[in-house]
């Protein structure tokens, strides 16, 4: 799989990541660089092999729908950039 | 009282030989005189390890015989610490102070350990080396030219160097064992599941996996003790009930079968490195234990697999840091898209992009059954492997890794030579299996290890056979040279 300049600018638009003009060349060719590796699986046969997403194939635990924690706003807005009255602020998205 | 073991420790404690207020003073002081020379701390807690240290001496004199009441410890910085800055070696986390307690940080307070301070680690666990931590680059303890290893580089440094004797590191491709294995100590990467995950800061999810650092098996299993066990706040954490990790370590291991990959002795391994672990296996041998080679035909795939899924999840896993609730934020964004990409664009280092555009590539639309589905299906056959290698022997054997540590700088050009570094210890993982790494002699001056994997819990099984062979060995009690200075 060959991956091109604007695939990786379209890429970082995806995951919110930023690359700086001068450095999309070199990003560019790092991952392709990985996924030339990573396409060694293309080859492996893997028939109707169960993907494996858990190491011991455990499935989902579930408790009962019920509030077991307290309300801790303060605390979590304390570490926050900006808040303002107990909202998270942002810049303004509607105009 | 650097070079005492955590029993002795303990016994010292209890006797009042000293306190752990004294002894806490002792690694503080140590850490202050020598830890420039190694840059294994990110943030000393001078303040809090004393106030600790006099809340155990307190309990002691109580009758309190809780084992590790009063024994200093650092934990990997990415364990979350309520109140102390929690920075998992990023930009994006230099001002975090978690409001909350990862659960392996609560046990170990509970159990009356006195946190010393947090140590450095590759930016968000993604490394070998140790080198993309936004504090620097720690050094090796036996030869600063070198790189500690990494992930949990920081807290191996520090627990050769005799600045802490017990360290937590976390494990998703090897970060445990390899670090262990380049500053000569014993770590143990447990089952997938058996150590909570809360927050301890999410890299890959399916293979995070945190343990215990220390000089030997025994003081291992001392601490595994403490952090292991089931908790309701991580929906992976397994119910199966732990035991008492140290109480079957002095069992013979006359009768043991121990598999020997021809995959892991191969060309790859560097050939000094070779007889060291050679040298060991025959120790082994001496106590009982049968040697025989098998096959584990996948292992060669598990770097390309790894290197789909651990990204993968980790694009999904930093989505969380978006520069609006905690963490960095980018000075006067123009909009919310500008907050967000600027943000976690100055916030990252280059190899956490890398992987997080890499993971989304094989996440995105018309991609996934290709790339992420397919690595999760040789994932299947990787564990498959172990599986069947496991009804023919008891526990499987090998190097850690290639070669000892190399140079600082060395790969920092080539992240597929580095990469490269974790072909013996990623398949571990990828099949959530208990795994060590062991001190096995030295090649010119740097140590070596040797790999323990055992079977889906048996972490008690390879403590025992890791304490049999320090035992019957010293490479575990020597002491780098720049520690005396």
């Amino acid at each position: 799989m060959t991956v091109h300049e604007d695939d990786i600018e379209k890429l970082a638009e995806l995951a919110r990541v930023r690359i700086a003009p001068e450095e999309v060349a070199e990003v560019t060719t790092r991952i392709a660089t990985i996924l030339g590796l990573v396409d060694q699986l293309q080859s492996v046969n893997t028939g109707a092999v169960e993907p494996m997403a858990n190491p011991l194939d455990a499935v989902q635990r579930l408790r009962a729908d019920a509030v077991t924690e307290g309300n801790r706003r303060e605390a979590f807005q304390a570490i926050a950039p900006a808040v303002e009255n107990g909202l998270y602020l942002v810049p303004k998205v509607i105009e | 009282m650097h070079d005492l073991s955590v029993a002795e420790l303990a016994l010292g404690l209890r006797a009042k030989h000293f306190s752990s207020t004294e002894l806490t003073r002792h690694s503080l002081a140590r850490i202050n005189t020598l830890d420039t020379h190694y840059n294994s701390f990110i943030t000393v807690d001078e303040t809090g390890a004393l106030a600790a240290a006099a809340q155990a001496d307190a309990r002691l004199a109580n009758g309190d015989t809780s084992p590790l009441l009063g024994i200093p410890l650092a934990h990997k910085d990415i364990f979350c610490t309520e109140g102390l800055r929690t920075s998992c070696g990023s930009k994006m986390l230099d001002n975090f102070i978690p409001p909350y307690d990862a659960t392996v940080t609560r046990r170990l307070r509970e159990a009356g350990t006195v946190l010393l301070g947090k140590t450095n680690m590759d930016e968000f666990a993604m490394g070998s080396s140790n080198e993309t931590s936004f504090y620097g680059a720690a050094q090796n303890p036996w030869n600063t030219q070198r790189v500690p290893g990494g992930s949990s580089g920081g807290s191996a440094a520090a627990v050769a160097a005799r600045l802490a004797p017990l360290a937590t590191g976390t494990d998703t491709g090897g970060s445990i064992r390899q670090p262990a294995a380049f500053c000569g100590i014993t770590g143990l990467k447990p089952t997938y599941g058996r150590v909570s995950r809360l927050g301890m800061i999410a890299y890959a999810s399916s293979l995070d996996q945190g343990g215990p650092m220390a000089r030997s098996a025994e003081d291992c299993a001392l601490l595994l003790n403490v952090m292991a066990g089931f908790d309701p706040l991580d929906s992976t954490s397994s119910e199966r009930p732990t035991e008492d990790y140290s109480a079957g370590l002095e069992k013979p291991l006359a009768g043991l079968r121990i598999g020997l990959p021809r995959e892991f002795f191969g060309a790859g391994l560097e050939a000094n490195t070779h007889t060291r672990i050679r040298d060991a296996l025959a120790l082994l041998e001496q106590q009982g234990a049968t040697l025989v080679d098998i096959n584990l035909p996948h292992t060669e795939l598990s770097i390309p697999t790894y290197y789909i899924i651990a990204p993968a999840e980790a694009s999904t896993n930093l989505s969380r840091y978006d520069g609006v609730r905690y963490g960095h934020r980018c000075e006067a964004p123009r909009d919310l898209h500008d907050l967000y990409t600027r943000s976690r664009q100055e916030g990252f280092g280059d190899e956490v992009k890398r992987r997080i555009l890499v993971g989304t590539y094989a996440l995105s639309a018309g991609y996934y059954d290709a790339y992420y589905r397919k690595a999760q299906q040789v994932r299947r056959l990787i564990r498959q492997d172990f599986l069947d290698a496991f009804t023919k022997v008891d526990i499987i054997a090998g190097p850690t890794t290639p070669g000892p540590a190399f140079g600082i700088g060395a790969k920092t050009s080539d992240p597929l030579a580095m990469y490269l570094e974790d072909v013996y210890t990623l398949a571990v993982n990828l099949a959530g299996l208990p795994a060590m790494s062991v001190p096995a002699g030295h090649v010119e001056g740097l140590p070596v290890g040797l790999q323990l994997i055992g079977q889906h819990f048996a972490e008690a099984r390879l403590l025992n056979v890791a304490h049999q062979l320090q035992q019957a060995s010293d490479w575990h009690l020597q002491a780098p040279p720049e520690a005396n200075v």
